[in-house]
Order: C-alpha cells, then structure tokens, then sequence
C-alpha cells in the first residue's frame, strides 16, 4: 500500500487519456514562436487556449523592461516582503494598479490564485460568512476553506437566490461577503452585477469581484466588468490576476476600504512566500500601461471573440450563452471530446480539454480563449478545423456530401472523468 | 430516533427520489455518491434544492460530514432546529 494509492482511480483515467493520443494535462511546448504560436512536436501550433487576451506576453516594451529590471535588480527577491522588505517596483506596482483602479489601496501577491487564498480567507474570518457562486474559481473554493468562516453557495449568476440566502442569515451577526467573478472561465459567461450590487446593498453585505478573465476585456478602460456595469462604488474588492491579459505571472487586490493596509501583516499567503520578482514586476507595469495606450487591443480582441462565437455557432456548435473572449463548445461526451480535442491538436490548433466536474454542466468542454493578437485568418483555420473535425465525429452533422469515414472513437475514458480535477475547478 | 429526524429522513428520501427517476431502495445506511452513483453536480444541486425546502443554510463543512442519507438528514434537522 503505498501513501499514493488513493490516486488508483484518478491513475486509471489518466493512463486511458494517454492511450487515447496526446495528455491534455501534460503538453510540452518546445518552443514559443509568439503570442498565438508554438512548436509542439516539432510543428507550428496556433495558441488559441492560453488566456493571453491582450497578447502583450511579446511586446517589446515589456520584454525591454523586464530585461533592464533583472539586470538592475537581479532574479529574484528571495523572501517576503514582511520579511526581507519590499523594493520599490513592488510599490509602483501597487501605486500604478490602485491608481488604474481608482482605489486608495492595493496589495499584490505572487499569483492570482494567492489572492484569492489570501483575501478570502482573511478577510472572512470566523462567525462569518462567504457567499460563493456554485461556478466559482478553484482558489475561491480553495481560499474558503483556508479560512474559518462558514461558506454557502448560491445558484451561478442568481442574484435572486443570493438574495434568498442573504436573508436566511439576516439574524447571524457575521459580516457577509459575496464573491463573484467578472467572466466564468469555463464558458465565458458574465455575472449579472448590477443586480448583485443591489442585493449587496440592499441585505448590507460585501461585495469582492474577481476580474481574472475581464481584466484589459471589459469596460471602457479595461478595468473589468465592475466598470462595464458601472458598479465599481459597490465592488468593495477586487482581486485580478497578472497571467492574462497583462502577460506575467502574479495577484492583486485594489480597495477603498479604510485601514486595508492591516491586511499586509494578517494575510498569510501574502506574508509566507516570496515576494514577485524584479522581471515579473517590470513587465507588468509595462503592460498595464500599454493597456491603457493601446485600446484598440481590446477592439481586436473583441472582434476576434465575434469571429469564433458565431463562427462555431453558425456551424452548430454548442458554444455558451455569451460572445466573450472565452468561447467554448460543449461535446456530448468525455470520449468524443477527448477525440476532438486530439483531432484539433493534430490540425495544428491547440485549445484546452475541461471535463465534469471542473465543467458547470455534465459536458466536457472544448475551451477556446480569443487574443487580440490571432489574425483573422488563425481564426479562421481554427473555425475551418473545428468543421472538419465536428463531422468526422458525429458531433455536427454530415456536410451535404458526406465527409470521409473515420476510425469509431475510441470509448475507452469513464464519463465522469476525475482527471477534471487536474483542470481548474476542480475543488466542486 | 426523535419525530422532527424522522420526518427529516422522509422529506430528503422523498426529494432524492424524485431526481434518481428510477426505483431505488433508500434509508438511512444509504452511501449518497457510492450507492446512488451521483456525480458531484448533482449532489450539489439536491444540497441546494434542501436548503431550500426546509429554508436553512448548510454550510460546505457541514455538507463534508456527509456520507450517508442519515447523516444529512441529521444535519438538516440539527440546523432546522436553530431556526
Ligand atoms: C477566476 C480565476 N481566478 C483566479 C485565477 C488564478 O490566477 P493565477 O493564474 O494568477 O494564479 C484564475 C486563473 O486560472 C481564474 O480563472
């Protein structure tokens, strides 16, 4: 018996994704050509799951930053910022994103997956409660249970069953805080916020946003759906991400709230680990700023996410119920998907698998995520192979004249594969 | 076993019921995922739909006490009984 064999059942599944082609949890790229290409297995691979919404992962004025900084500053910063201090980059970072936002306070942390850790697990502490949407992030789950508040889940964008569950606590004395995301990661759909800042306001709870997918993609100045909605005055929180649109690795948390700054010496996942270094911090204030410069990045952006949604949809894919830089198509089953996912890879389009429970549905999803950097003709190879594919396999039917006999898919993966739990969402 | 649980056990076999759509032997011993073979969606959801019914709030850590249907029915009546 070894301490591993627990992971027996997950084993299995893993080694029958195998069989079946490529592991979609286990690529290797052997090269990044640009934003929306890499060699994999020695050929030219269109990127088109990689949540690089803005493509500033190869502008030059990030790459120039951040190779001054390292040179400046060195590899890495070694420690915490409680412990071995903070540099100055790391308070520009802070002062330019609070700025952006408009808010008095912000703190970064190393990923956006410690943001979440972070600040819901401090700022939620015990006799309190979180209210979480059913689809919620991995880190939000993983954060509530960092914590010790008592956390309940409210139906995925129901503001009237938030509302409901507001009301069934209205006697607990706990502070209540909401959380909800800017756009759904798996199927690209966005929160209703306006009506959930008005339960907010209505049952006095707070309110924190994650704007991992809608930073640089939602509102006039990219600040996210919070500023789309035009309901940034009751987004008490918002936490983000730097590993999207803006290109590099690392969290943050913008606030209005007074006395935040006491989160800097409460907040565990911001207290015990090493603090973001030079190179990472350099580039981010870069992209932020080009963000700013270069709106019609988020035009492009958009105009590509039209491209594919109603590409795919026209065809008659299952795509999800809004046009967003995340489009995805749901696959009847796990096999077929697994199938598909191997055929598109094979075409030279890389995209990622997502199967239950990591999904909001039973069904597997073939996740796309549009960059304001895919030309149209990457779009349209992309719609093109998905065609293709979708007939040899059933999942569209047949074009007038019948497309080329193909191999049966293969059935060998169980329906309900744990391997989801390898993909984000895994916490459900 | 007091009349409140019981009563309690019968609702939440009656509203399991109604989401299998097909026969099953139910009571107390029953494992909800290893003998009912529900993914966890599902169970989520019928969680939801009980919050629902008896009007009560089931925190997650309650909720990952649960295996069998007589443990939720525990649970469920423990936090109808604080309202
Ligand atoms: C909604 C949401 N929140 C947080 C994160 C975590 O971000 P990071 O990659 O910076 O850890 C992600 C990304 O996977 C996400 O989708």
């Amino acid at each position: 018996m070894s301490i591993l064999s627990k992971f027996a059942p997950l084993r299995q599944t893993y080694d029958q994704l195998r069989s079946v082609g490529q592991n979609p949890f286990e690529m290797v790229f052997e090269d990044m050509l640009s934003s929306t290409e890499g060699i994999y297995r020695g050929k030219k691979t269109i990127l088109l799951g990689t949540n690089n919404y803005l493509g500033l992962t190869f502008d030059e004025a990030c790459i120039e930053e951040s190779v001054a900084a390292v040179r400046a500053h060195g590899t890495g910063t070694t420690g915490s910022r409680i412990a071995n201090g903070s540099y100055g980059t790391h308070r520009k970072l802070e002062s330019d994103l609070a700025k952006y936002f408009n808010r008095q306070h912000c703190m970064v942390f190393s990923t956006g997956y410690q943001a979440n850790l972070g600040m819901l697990s401090t700022l939620a502490g015990k006799g309190d409660y979180l209210l979480l949407d059913t689809d919620s992030h991995a880190s939000i789950y993983d954060g509530a249970r960092l914590g010790h508040a008592e956390v309940v889940r409210f139906r995925h964008n129901d503001p009237d069953d938030l509302r409901k569950r507001l009301k069934r606590l209205a006697n607990e004395p706990g502070q209540k805080l909401v959380v909800v995301e800017g756009i759904y990661s798996m199927l690209g759909d966005t929160a209703p916020l306006r009506e959930f800042a008005e339960v907010k306001r209505e049952m006095g709870a707070w309110l924190m946003v994650d704007e991992a997918h809608s930073l640089g993609v939602l509102g006039e100045h990219g600040r996210g759906l919070a500023e789309e909605a035009g309901v940034e005055a009751d987004c008490d929180f918002i936490v983000g991400t730097f590993s999207k649109s803006l290109g590099s690795v690392g969290g943050f948390c913008v606030s209005n709230v007074p006395e935040f700054d006491i989160l800097r010496v409460a907040c565990r996942p911001y207290m015990f680990t090493a603090s973001l270094p030079p190179a990472v911090m350099a580039s981010t204030i870069t992209a932020l700023r080009r963000m700013q410069e270069q709106p019609e990045r988020r035009q492009r952006l958009h105009e590509n996410a039209q491209r594919l949604y109603h590409g795919l949809r026209k065809l008659g894919f299952a795509v999800g119920p809004q046009c967003s830089p995340i489009v995805s198509v749901a696959v009847p089953e796990v096999p077929v998907a697994v199938e598909f996912w191997n055929r598109l890879l094979e075409g030279g389009v890389y995209l990622n698998l997502a199967m239950p429970p990591a999904t909001p549905t039973p069904s597997p999803l073939l996740r796309s995520s549009v960059s304001a950097v895919h030309t149209p003709a990457q779009i349209d190879r992309a719609v093109q192979l998905f065609e293709t594919v979708g007939r040899q396999l059933g999942v569209l039917p047949p074009a007038v004249a019948p497309a080329r006999k193909r191999a049966p898919v293969a059935s060998a993966i169980p329906a309900h594969a744990e391997v989801a739990m390898l993909a984000s969402g895994g916490a459900r | 076993m007091t009349e409140t649980l019981q009563n309690t056990q019968a609702e939440i076999i009656e509203g399991l019921k109604e989401i299998l759509k097909r026969p099953a032997q139910l009571d107390a011993t029953t494992n909800i995922v290893r003998d009912l073979q529900l993914d966890s969606l599902v169970v989520m959801d019928f969680i939801m739909s009980l919050e629902d019914r008896f009007e009560i709030v089931i925190p997650l850590d309650r909720v990952a006490e649960v295996e069998t249907l007589g443990d939720l029915a525990r649970v469920v009546d423990q936090l109808r009984g604080r309202n």
